[in-house]
C-alpha cells in the first residue's frame, strides 16, 4: 500500500504538469499557496486556537501524513494533539466520534475516503443522526476529512467518489472545496462547526498553486458553509460543479472564449446543505445549464441539481434541457487510456455546452 | 434451598455435615431455612456482610476484587428499590407494548437489574457510560425518570428525547445512549474515555455490550487502541447467555468473554449479586483511574424476556430454564432475603417499598399513555445544532418546505 501511495504522489505531480492551469497574469505579483498548504495551515491554526481540537488518523503524526497534509504538525503540537492510529478505520472513526460526543473537537482523517466505507456506520449512524435522535442533547462536532475520488492509476477500489453518498444524509454537512481559499476558509469553518462535517478533498490537486488574498490568510478567515461562489461570470450558460470539476469547467470556459461562448462557472463549495439559490439565479440569467462532476452518473450531484432546477421556477427560464457531465458508469480501470476516458475531460464539457446551446 | 445458600454452608468449617443435617431438617421444616445463618452471624444488625468466593474469576490478574462484601441498611434498601423500579418499569413496558402503545423495537432488561444497580453504586458522578439497545435499566440509573423513559417508549413529547429516539436512543448527561447498531457503542465508549484522559480527568467510561456483540471486529479494534493509549475504559460484557436466539456456545468459539483479549486483564463477575457487582466495579475503576489502562468485565447475568418483544424467548431455551433462574438466582428476591436475614429491614418495610414503586410506575404510565406527541412540524427540528442562514428542509413533496429556526 505504501508504495502505491508513493507512486500516486509521483503520478499526481506529473499529471499536474500535464493539465493546463489557468494562471492569471497577476500571479507573479500575487501570493499563491497550494491546496496542501491551505489545509495544513487551516489545521495548524485551529489546533493552536482551540485546545479541544486534535487530529487523528493513519500516519498523520510521525509520517507527516500519507499525503503530507499534516506536515510539521506533530513536531509542533506533539502526541496529544496529533494521534497516529492503527489501520482500523471502524475503530478509530468510532473513537473519534465518541470523543466528539464527549466534548472534544476531533479531525478524523481517512487516508482516502475509500477506507471510510469501513467506518461509514459511525459517520452516519453514530455521528450524523445523534443530534436529532437525542432531541439536541448530544452534539458531534467532528470533521471527517481526506482525499475523495480518483487519483491516478490506483485502480477501482481506490478511486470512488463519495460525494453523493454522504451528501444524501441529513445531519451531515458535506463540503467539497475547489481552490486554496475554499480549503482554508471552509476547513476552518468545518472545525468550528458543532455538527459533523465530511470534508472531501482531491488528491490530484493537492500540489496546485492558487492565488490567495491577505484576508484569506488571516487566522479567523472562515467561509460560510452552504454558500457557493461564482468562479467566473458569464451570460450564455451555467456550469455547476464542485471540487476538481470546477477546474474542468474553467478550462472549458477558457477554450470557448475564442468561440464567443461565455460560460458562468458556479463552484458549489458545499454539497449539503446545497446552495440551490446560486444555481437558480445563474440559470435565470443564462437560460442554459450543464452540471459537471467526476462521480458516477446515477443519483449524482448533477441529478440532484437538475431535479431542483426543474422543480423550481427556474425551469421556466430554461431554453434547453439541462444535461450532466459525469464519470463513466463503470468501476475505474488502471490502464491509462481506459482511466482517462472513464473520467470527464474538457472535450466532454465542451461537447455538452455546444449541444445545449445548439451550436 | 438455592445453590448459593448451599455454597455458603459448604464453605463453613464442617460444612458438608452441616449441609447434610440441613437437608434432613428441610424435609421436616419448610419455613425460612437457617441457610442464611452464616449471613446473620457475619452481619452485626447494622450491616449485611458475607463472603462471595465464587463471585469472580480472573484473567491476567494476580489479585481480584475483595470477596468480602457488605452494605448498610440505607444502601440495602436503596439498591432493592432501584432494582424493583427497573423490574416493574420493564413489566409496564411489556404490557404497553402488547397493547400496541409502544412500537418498533423494545428490549427488556428484566433479570439483569443487579448489573446496572451494582455498577452505578461504584461509579463516580462524573463517570460516563454507553450501552447498546437493552438500555432502559441503564437510562434510569443514569438519571432519567421512569416517566422520561416510559413516555419516550410511547413516543410522547415528555419522553427524554421528546419521542424522537424511542427505546434505543435515550440520553442523559454522561450517558451516551442507547445505541441501535450492535457493537458500535464500544469504540464510541473508548472515545469518551479518550476525552476523559485528554482533559486530565480522573474518570472512566464504561462501555457495555452483550455476548452477541462480543465477536464484533470493532470491539477488538477498540481494545487495541484502548490498550495502546491506556484509555480509562471499562469494557463490560453483559453475558445473558443468548445473542437474540443464539446461545453463546453457538456464537463464540471462546465464550469466556472476560478472557477474549490477551493483553487486557479481565474479571468474570456473578452478575446476579448486586454487592459482588459493586465490589468488582470498584476494583476495575481503581485499576483504570490509576493509569493502568483498560479492563474487561464479564457480568454473568440472565434475561427473563426474549431478545425483544417480538421474541417469546422459548424457541431456543426451555421454560424450565427461565423458571429455574427466577427461583434460584433472581437478583432482587435473593438480595431481599439477605437483607431480611441480616435484620436490616423487615418484610413489612419491603412491602412498603413495593407500594412506593407501584405508585411511581403508575404515575409514569399515566404520562406515557396520556401526554401528547410533538407537533408534526417538529419533525424538521434538531437536524443541525448550527443552522446555516435561510436554512430550509424539504418535506415529502415539492410543496412542503420548512424554514428552520431550531
Amino acid at each position: 500500500m505504501k508504495s502505491v501511495k508513493d507512486l500516486v504522489k509521483c503520478h499526481s505531480s506529473i499529471i499536474l504538469l500535464r493539465r493546463s492551469f489557468s494562471v492569471t497574469s497577476r500571479a507573479l505579483a500575487e501570493k499563491t499557496i497550494t491546496i496542501r498548504e491551505a489545509i495544513t495551515q487551516a489545521m495548524d491554526e485551529e489546533i493552536t486556537r482551540d485546545d479541544r481540537v486534535f487530529l487523528m488518523g493513519e500516519e498523520v503524526a510521525q509520517y507527516d501524513g500519507a499525503y503530507k497534509m499534516s506536515k510539521g504538525l506533530w513536531k509542533k503540537h506533539g502526541d496529544k494533539r496529533i494521534v497516529d492510529t492503527p489501520i482500523t478505520e471502524m475503530g478509530f472513526a468510532g473513537i473519534a466520534t465518541g470523543a466528539a460526543m464527549a466534548g472534544l473537537r476531533p479531525i478524523c482523517e481517512f487516508m482516502t475516503f475509500n477506507f471510510s466505507m469501513q467506518a461509514i456506520d459511525h459517520v452516519i449512524n453514530s455521528a450524523a443522526k445523534a443530534y436529532y435522535m437525542s432531541a439536541g442533547k448530544v452534539k458531534v462536532p467532528i470533521v471527517f476529512r481526506g482525499p475523495n475520488g480518483a487519483a491516478a492509476g490506483v485502480g477501482a477500489q481506490h478511486s470512488q467518489d463519495f460525494a453523493t453518498w454522504y451528501s444524501q444524509c441529513p445531519g451531515l454537512k458535506v463540503i467539497s472545496p475547489y481552490s486554496a481559499e475554499d480549503c482554508r476558509g471552509l476547513l476552518k469553518a468545518a472545525i468550528r462547526d458543532d455538527d459533523p462535517v465530511v470534508f472531501l478533498e482531491n488528491e490530484l490537486v493537492y500540489g496546485q498553486q492558487f492565488p490567495i488574498s491577505d484576508e484569506a490568510l488571516s487566522a479567523d478567515f472562515v467561509l460560510p458553509i452552504g454558500k457557493g461562489k461564482i468562479e467566473r461570470e458569464g451570460k450564455h450558460i451555467t456550469l455547476a460543479s464542485h471540487s476538481i470539476g470546477v477546474k474542468l469547467c474553467l478550462e472549458a470556459a477558457k477554450e470557448l472564449e475564442q468561440s464567443g461562448i461565455d460560460c458562468e462557472v458556479v463552484n458549489l463549495r458545499t454539497l449539503r446543505p446545497l446552495d440551490e439559490d446560486i444555481v437558480k439565479t445563474s440559470v435565470k440569467k443564462t437560460h442554459h445549464l450543464v452540471t459537471v462532476e467526476f462521480g458516477w452518473p446515477q443519483c449524482g450531484v448533477g441529478s440532484e441539481i437538475i431535479a431542483r432546477i426543474c422543480e423550481s421556477d427556474a425551469f421556466d427560464y430554461l431554453d434547453a434541457p439541462p444535461i450532466r457531465v459525469t464519470g463513466a458508469d463503470v468501476p475505474l480501470a488502471y490502464a491509462k487510456t481506459l482511466e482517462q476516458n472513464s473520467m470527464p475531460q474538457v472535450a466532454n464539457v465542451i461537447k455538452s455546452i455546444k449541444k445545449v446551446l445548439n451550436k | 434451598m438455592n445453590t448459593y445458600a448451599k455454597l455458603l454452608i459448604r464453605l463453613q468449617p464442617s460444612g458438608r455435615q452441616l449441609l447434610q443435617q440441613q437437608q434432613q431438617h428441610e424435609q421436616i421444616a419448610s419455613s425460612l431455612p437457617t441457610v442464611f445463618s452464616s449471613v446473620r452471624k457475619a452481619s452485626s444488625g447494622t450491616t449485611l456482610e458475607y463472603d462471595t468466593p465464587k463471585a469472580y474469576k480472573l484473567h491476567m490478574l494476580e489479585k481480584g476484587p475483595s470477596t468480602h462484601v457488605s452494605c448498610n441498611r440505607e444502601e440495602g434498601l436503596e439498591y432493592y428499590k432501584k432494582m424493583q423500579v427497573i423490574r416493574r418499569m420493564e413489566a409496564s413496558a411489556n404490557n404497553m407494548y402488547k397493547s400496541k402503545l409502544i412500537r418498533g423495537f423494545c428490549h427488556l432488561y428484566s433479570g439483569q437489574e443487579a448489573v446496572c444497580v451494582g455498577m452505578k453504586a461504584a461509579m463516580d458522578k462524573n463517570d460516563s457510560l454507553i450501552t447498546a439497545y437493552r438500555a432502559h435499566g441503564w437510562t434510569y440509573m443514569m438519571g432519567v425518570s421512569v416517566t422520561g423513559i416510559l413516555a419516550e417508549l410511547t413516543g410522547k413529547k415528555t419522553g427524554c428525547a421528546e419521542g424522537r429516539g424511542g427505546s434505543m436512543h435515550m440520553y442523559a448527561p454522561n450517558f451516551y445512549g442507547g445505541n441501535g447498531i450492535v457493537g458500535a457503542q464500544v469504540p464510541l465508549g473508548a472515545g469518551v474515555a479518550f476525552a476523559h484522559k485528554y482533559r486530565g480527568e480522573s474518570n472512566v467510561c464504561i462501555a457495555l455490550y452483550g455476548d452477541g456483540a462480543a465477536n464484533q471486529g470493532q470491539v477488538f479494534e477498540a481494545y487495541n487502541m484502548a490498550k495502546l493509549w491506556s484509555l480509562p475504559c471499562i469494557f463490560v460484557c453483559e453475558n445473558n447467555g443468548y445473542g437474540m436466539g443464539t446461545s453463546t456456545a453457538r456464537a463464540s468459539a471462546n465464550p469466556n468473554f472476560y478472557t477474549r483479549c490477551e493483553y487486557i486483564p479481565g474479571i468474570w463477575v456473578d452478575g446476579m449479586d448486586v454487592l459482588a457487582v459493586r465490589e468488582a466495579t470498584r476494583f476495575a475503576r481503581d485499576w483504570c483511574t490509576s493509569g493502568k489502562g483498560p479492563m474487561i468485565m464479564e457480568m454473568a447475568t440472565y434475561r427473563y424476556f426474549g431478545h425483544s418483544m417480538s421474541d417469546p424467548g422459548t424457541s431456543y431455551r426451555t421454560r424450565e430454564e427461565v423458571q429455574d433462574v427466577r427461583k434460584s438466582r433472581d437478583p432482587i428476591t435473593s438480595f431481599r432475603e439477605k437483607v431480611i436475614e441480616a435484620n436490616l429491614a423487615t418484610d413489612e418495610e419491603f412491602k412498603n417499598i413495593d407500594n412506593e414503586v407501584k405508585k411511581i410506575i403508575e404515575d409514569a404510565e399515566n404520562h406515557a399513555q396520556n401526554d401528547p406527541e410533538l407537533h408534526v412540524d417538529e419533525l424538521y427540528s434538531h437536524v443541525y445544532s448550527m443552522r446555516p442562514e435561510n436554512f430550509k428542509i424539504r418535506g415529502c413533496d415539492n410543496f412542503t418546505f420548512k424554514e428552520i429556526s431550531k
